[in-house]
């Protein structure tokens, strides 16, 4: 206390104090503000949200009961594209064989080259792609599967339930591979 | 050293930096969008988002406050949920909605700030019979009929394709069948049609 006091008084010299208050300069220290600014400004860097989310349009078909209505796709054009669980896609290629011979597996990963094969090989006009999304499959496959038909500029695509005799035979091929996952990916 | 031009730079940065950000609503769901390579930006009013979160519980938000009343109004009103007024113009203030009909009025008397996104079921929609999106659905019709209506559905990448065929199926059932998938973005892969095409646009440009 003592010692504030004294160095109060210090400052009110008469002759030297009077003098020294003339000399002092305006100049404030800006450090402080400036750390501080900054420090705001790293704080709104980090919580802006500079990303905004994009979105992809889908577009659903009516489901119509009376089949007359419905858009026949011409069978040697189709391609369809079963996603099952654990990123693997079965597909085949026009109607179905009854003995599932035209059944194949593949990776998801082979998606692209398959639909491109396929894209190369029809008639722009007859191409249809069917997507059937099983119970098992996540919706980023889903979401996958229709972005691949944005990459491969598709015109005509579908989404379709899975049907029971596919099902089954999705069942048949993994009793067959027990590992579950389709073979080529099972030994990466 | 003389600071005053440093300083000048930082508040303007800083200036610039408050005014741009906007703070991301509170999500009652975290959901984790599958990337995609749209680059349409989504669209933030008028809009309905459902969203799913990894185990299919179902949420749905709507960006304007009167659009939130009007909904549940118009729901109330259809289906007979006995909420009194009050209780329906309390929606406006409701970020999101997450319980079925008839949990509706607890849900709405919870108040905002014990709200936790993570304790509530979400809206009924895994059996077929009893999916209550489409009451919801057809409400959010009835209340943009004849108005632009951006109907949006976030969905976490690890969710499984029932609920979002439940989804679907709600849409479908009102004849809604326009609608945005909410995801973000990834880059164009090479040697594509895509690819090509988006090249021709920018040469075009």
């Amino acid at each position: 206390m003592a010692e504030i006091a004294e160095g109060g008084g210090g400052g009110h010299k008469k002759g030297p104090g009077v003098k020294k208050g003339k000399k002092l300069s305006t100049r404030v220290d800006l450090t402080p503000l400036v750390d501080l600014a900054f420090l705001l400004i790293t704080f709104f860097i980090f919580t802006t949200t500079m990303s905004t989310p994009t979105a992809m349009n889908l577009f659903l078909p009516k489901d119509t009961e009376k089949p007359e209505e419905q858009n026949k796709a011409k069978e040697s054009g189709a391609l369809t594209l079963i996603l099952g669980k654990d990123q693997s896609v079965y597909y085949y290629e026009g109607i179905l064989a009854t003995d599932g011979a035209n059944f194949k597996q593949m990776p998801f990963s082979e998606m692209r080259k398959v639909v491109m094969d396929k894209k190369t090989n029809t008639a722009k006009d007859d191409l249809v792609i069917v997507i059937k999304p099983t119970d098992e499959c996540t919706f980023a496959n889903v979401v996958d599967a229709l972005d691949e038909m944005t990459i491969a500029d598709i015109k005509r695509y579908a989404m379709v339930d899975v049907s029971e005799g596919e099902m089954a035979l999705i069942q048949a091929t993994q009793a067959a591979n027990p590992g579950g996952a389709p073979a080529p990916a099972a030994q990466n | 050293m003389d600071m005053t031009a440093f300083c000048d730079v930082g508040f303007l940065l800083l200036s610039f930096f408050i005014l741009t950000t906007k703070f991301k609503p509170p999500e009652a769901l975290t959901v984790v969008t599958p990337g995609s390579v749209s680059s349409k930006e989504a669209e933030a009013t008028d809009q309905c988002l459902v969203s799913v979160g990894p185990d299919g519980r179902v949420f749905i938000s709507f960006s304007e406050e009167n659009r939130r009343v009007e909904v549940v109004d118009d729901l109330n009103k259809r289906l007979g949920l006995q909420l009194s007024e009050a209780e329906v113009n309390s929606a406006g203030t409701s970020e999101y909605f997450a319980s079925s009909l008839n949990q509706l009025k607890s849900f709405l008397a919870i108040p905002l700030d014990r709200r936790v996104g993570n304790s509530f079921p979400g809206i009924p929609i895994k059996d077929t019979a009893n999916n209550e999106l489409v009451e919801w659905v057809r409400s959010v019709g009835n209340v943009f009929l004849g108005e632009k209506l951006n109907l949006m559905v976030k969905g976490d990448q690890t969710m499984q394709y029932p609920a979002f065929k439940g989804v679907i199926d709600a849409f479908k059932k009102n004849d809604q069948m326009k609608f945005l998938i909410i995801t973000s973005q990834e880059s164009i892969p090479g040697g594509t049609p895509l690819a090509a095409k988006a090249r021709k646009e920018v040469i075009k440009e």
